[in-house]
């Protein structure tokens, strides 16, 4: 038994299965993303301070880059099969697949940076961000009273705690020395981590969804360049078709990067 | 294509994997067959239906008889869940008193089984895979192996629900919709808990059907046999065509919401929790900001849908029936196709109306009343065809035909009790009474599992080359039909007196008896329902025993087919060898007319068949 347009299209519709069923993937992964989008709105509309400028746009644009060039490259693998020439797939898609490595390398020293920076809101109603020595992964006010601390050193950033009153006398580095806040002054203290604020709790689930998506595109174009290359010598046609396939789905990865970038680094 | 496990001579060139003799494991557990894997969605969504049923039967009792133990099996079930979940009678001390946490968790657990494990796996999942590739001449499925792994990741879901019974603290007890802050606060002192195995649970059903709809679209698309043209796709492939669209866009918003509730419970996020969110009289520890109804919106922009993915495919599975068993033409085939397509379309612009009493804005509300009315119209004129389709015909009574019969009045009566929840004014009364329970069940259970319980009549022949008994289905029928009504008739009556549909103690708290003074207090007779209503539910478990029995006996003794074509019906299906071999179709099928043509002028017959071929 054979099923039939597995890899030549149908007449009629022009298109053999695997696209079809691609398209319309795609289309599910579209309200998946669409409802995050959604969700991203409605938080920010309803929130009272929507924090901006903490993210790191020069990574993040590089980061882009990286991403665009991944999804020049496979188009290119796939034309090269389209063109018989198989050295110049493995070429383009192994180029694809450290583009995925390098994007995934880089967006988890973004994301690393992010677990290590705090903010401290303090009792007099002002609020400080920065950095608490030992650089610890992941604390807020909760973890304090588990460590029996009565203080943290902090040093703070300088730039964004406009109310602390130390800007004006703005060091050098950028940042302020490090200070000893009493846990008593303490009401809540969070590093920039998804319980931080609807803002990092919707950047963190869109970017580490996006991310998922990410290994799991290069594992499957890796399989493509390894292991299941091997089709190119029994079945080119399919394997170019699955190729295509493949960099359909990278494209839509890429795509909702670029949504993502100006949404959550520049607006 | 023509390769089967009945043909005796294999083409040499030919004689690849596909034509040995595949082991019991490969041929009937990790099977790619569309027909095996329809199988296996059908046991185990018969499964899960009984399960989902026995959960209800529980909270019925007591619902009837508060705080009075279960009559058997409350010691069992003491062992099973805890003393925290099962108690001990007041006076007595018999073991076996639901406890309301149980209650709670029985409520949420009933309204997800019976939707997601039960229901749409039977309508889309088992008959969906029975069927639709034999009604449009494809030898199986699109993508053979993603229907295997979507049967899995069902299945999966499934023992992660069922699991999630047995963690510290029970299943979730949030409702089956999970309405946040209550999902986030509920059992937040274990680490995990039931809310998080639902929405790991759900996560995989969710996988699943999107599997499934891909599968099912393409399928449709690509796979239809030669001559089958559009036009000529039998209703039930058209109910699954736009079914798997509605399966394919809802579900990933409400994946998405389940990720975001999953942060929320596990990552302390906010999500769904507004700020100053106070729990048992603390300031919750978390940052706020976040917004309640944005889970309901997600929950219902599935949840509308899923109504229509829950009765779109028992619509397809009643056309087939009343266009065979009355012998004729169904009335306005175009009808019901751009009514069905019209309906997929609007079933995703409705689905505030689940949320008029939210706060959400009485524009807004407007907005979802118009488009609820005109969601109504299709329905009603689908509705109409079939009733049409009956007139004048010479109509075979078998157990197929009834159930299909029975499912027009029921879905009726489903359909038309819902307009006054359609409209603003009249929910405000109606809403979370037991008026909204009578009906979307009388849309779900006298409608949809009378549609699909036709089906299984109707198809049976075919998959095991037996027909069910007549006398046992009869019985089944009619007690059925019965004790269906006699369940969810009175629940209108106990909704329009006022009562809640979530109280634990069957609304005894707020009885004329307890609390006289109270203005719209429950009178006696209403509360009295309670007990009526759970009678006939254990009477509607009892009529099930026919069919179980039937369904069983009738795979091996039952009247053995003589033909291929027992109903003498007119679509691909019953041109296959039965039961269809793997492949289905000895010779390539096609499609030389439209799926209807019975009694046609002039023909020799009373059915002309799509598959044969114009006299030359």
């Amino acid at each position: 038994m054979d099923i039939p347009y597995t890899s030549k299209p149908r007449p009629d519709t022009g298109l053999y299965n695997a696209k079809v069923g691609i398209w319309l993937f795609l289309a599910s992964e579209v309200m998946l993303f669409g409802a995050l989008f959604s969700s991203y709105i409605l938080l920010r509309i309803g929130a009272d301070v929507w924090p901006q400028g903490l993210l790191n746009i020069p990574i993040g644009t590089f980061n882009t880059a990286v991403l665009i060039t991944s999804s020049v490259t496979v188009v290119m693998a796939w034309a090269s099969l389209k063109m018989n020439n198989f050295p110049k797939f493995k070429l383009y898609m192994g180029i694809t697949i450290l583009c995925a490595l390098a994007f995934l390398g880089i967006k988890s020293i973004e994301y690393k940076d992010k677990f290590t920076h705090y903010q401290v809101w303090l009792k007099d109603g002002t609020t400080l961000t920065g950095h608490i020595a030992g650089n610890p992964y992941f604390w807020n006010h909760n973890t304090l009273d588990k460590k029996k601390l009565d203080h943290i050193e902090f040093t703070s950033d300088g730039k964004h705690d406009a109310k602390a009153g130390d800007k004006g006398q703005s060091h050098p580095g950028g940042h302020a020395p490090a200070v000893k806040i009493e846990r008593k002054d303490i009401t809540r203290l969070s590093a920039y981590v998804p319980a931080h604020s609807t803002y990092f709790a919707i950047y963190f689930t869109l970017t580490a969804l996006h991310a998922l998506h990410v290994i799991g595109g290069s594992l499957v174009l890796a399989f493509f360049w390894g292991p299941g290359s091997k089709m190119w010598k029994t079945d080119p046609e399919r394997f170019t078709n699955r190729i295509e396939i493949g960099g359909l789905f990278w494209h839509f990865v890429d795509l909702v990067w670029i949504f993502l970038f100006p949404v959550l680094y520049l607006l | 294509m023509q390769a089967t496990s009945h043909a005796t001579h294999h083409d040499p060139t030919h004689a690849d994997s596909h034509h040995e003799e595949l082991g019991f494991w490969r041929k009937y557990i990790f099977s790619t067959d569309h027909k095996v894997i329809g199988f296996q969605y059908l046991l185990t969504a018969l499964v899960f239906l009984l399960i989902g049923f026995l959960l209800i039967g529980l909270m019925r009792w007591q619902l009837a008889y508060p705080g009075r133990a279960i009559p058997i099996g409350g010691a069992l079930m003491e062992k099973m869940l805890g003393s925290d979940m099962v108690g001990k009678e007041a006076v007595t001390g018999k073991v076996g008193v639901i406890m309301p946490d149980l209650y709670n968790s029985f409520g949420a657990m009933h309204g997800t089984i019976m939707v997601f494990l039960a229901i749409v796996p039977l309508a889309f999942g088992a008959f969906g895979n029975f069927v639709t590739p034999l009604q449009i001449g494809a030898p199986d499925m699109a993508f053979p192996r993603l229907n295997m792994a979507s049967y899995w990741a069902y299945f999966y879901g499934g023992v992660v629900m069922l699991v999630s019974f047995f963690v510290p603290g029970g299943a979730a007890k949030s409702g089956w919709t999970s309405y946040s802050p209550l999902a986030s606060v509920a059992d937040a002192q274990y680490a995990v808990n039931g809310q998080t195995l639902w929405i790991i649970g759900m996560v995989l059903l969710i996988t699943s059907s999107l599997l499934g709809a891909v599968n099912f679209i393409t399928t449709i698309i690509q796979l239809r046999a030669k001559g089958m043209t559009w036009m000529r796709m039998p209703f039930f492939v058209w109910a699954q065509f736009v079914t798997g669209f509605l399966l394919l866009l809802a579900f990933p918003p409400l994946e998405a919401a389940g990720i975001m509730q999953l942060m929320d419970n596990v990552l302390d996020t906010s999500f769904f929790l507004p700020t100053g969110m106070v729990v048992s009289g603390k300031v919750a520890d978390i940052s706020g900001g976040g917004s309640p109804l944005l889970w309901q919106h997600f929950f219902w922009f599935l949840g509308h849908p899923e109504v229509y993915v829950l009765i779109l495919p028992a619509m397809g599975i009643v056309a087939e029936i009343i266009s065979n068993n009355t012998r004729r033409p169904l009335w306005g085939y175009k009808t019901l196709v751009y009514s069905v397509l019209c309906i997929g379309f609007l079933s995703f612009i409705v689905w505030a109306h689940h949320m008029y009493l939210t706060g959400m804005g009485t524009k807004i509300s407007t907005f979802f009343q118009t488009t609820t009315m005109m969601i109504s119209i299709p329905s009603v004129f689908i509705l109409t065809c079939f009733f049409i389709s009956l007139w004048g015909g010479s109509i075979r009574f078998n157990t197929p035909m009834l159930f299909a019969l029975a499912f027009l009045p029921m879905f009726g009566i489903g359909g038309l009790t819902g307009l006054p929840l359609g409209f603003n004014a009249t929910d405000i009364y109606l809403h979370d009474t037991y008026y909204v329970i009578g009906h979307f069940h009388y849309v779900v259970a006298p409608g949809t599992i009378f549609g699909l319980l036709a089906g299984i009549y109707y198809w049976f022949p075919k998959a095991t080359g037996r027909f069910m008994n007549e006398f046992l289905g009869k019985i089944h029928f009619v007690f059925s039909l019965i004790f269906m009504n006699a369940v969810f008739l009175p629940m209108f009556v106990q909704g329009m007196a006022g009562m809640s549909r979530r109280m634990y103690d069957g609304g005894a708290t707020y009885s004329l008896q307890n609390t006289p003074e109270a203005i719209g207090a429950l009178n006696a007779l209403v509360i009295k329902h309670n007990i009526s209503i759970t009678h006939a539910a254990i009477g509607l478990g009892l009529a099930q025993i026919p069919f179980i029995i039937n369904f069983f006996w009738s795979m091996f003794a039952g009247k053995r087919v003589t033909s291929d074509n027992p109903w003498e019906a007119t679509t691909l299906e019953w041109s296959t060898p039965t039961p269809p071999p793997h492949g289905n179709f000895l010779k390539e099928p096609a499609a030389y007319r439209g799926p209807y043509e019975y009694s046609a002028p002039g023909a020799a017959t009373d059915f002309t068949p799509q598959f044969q071929a114009e006299k030359p």
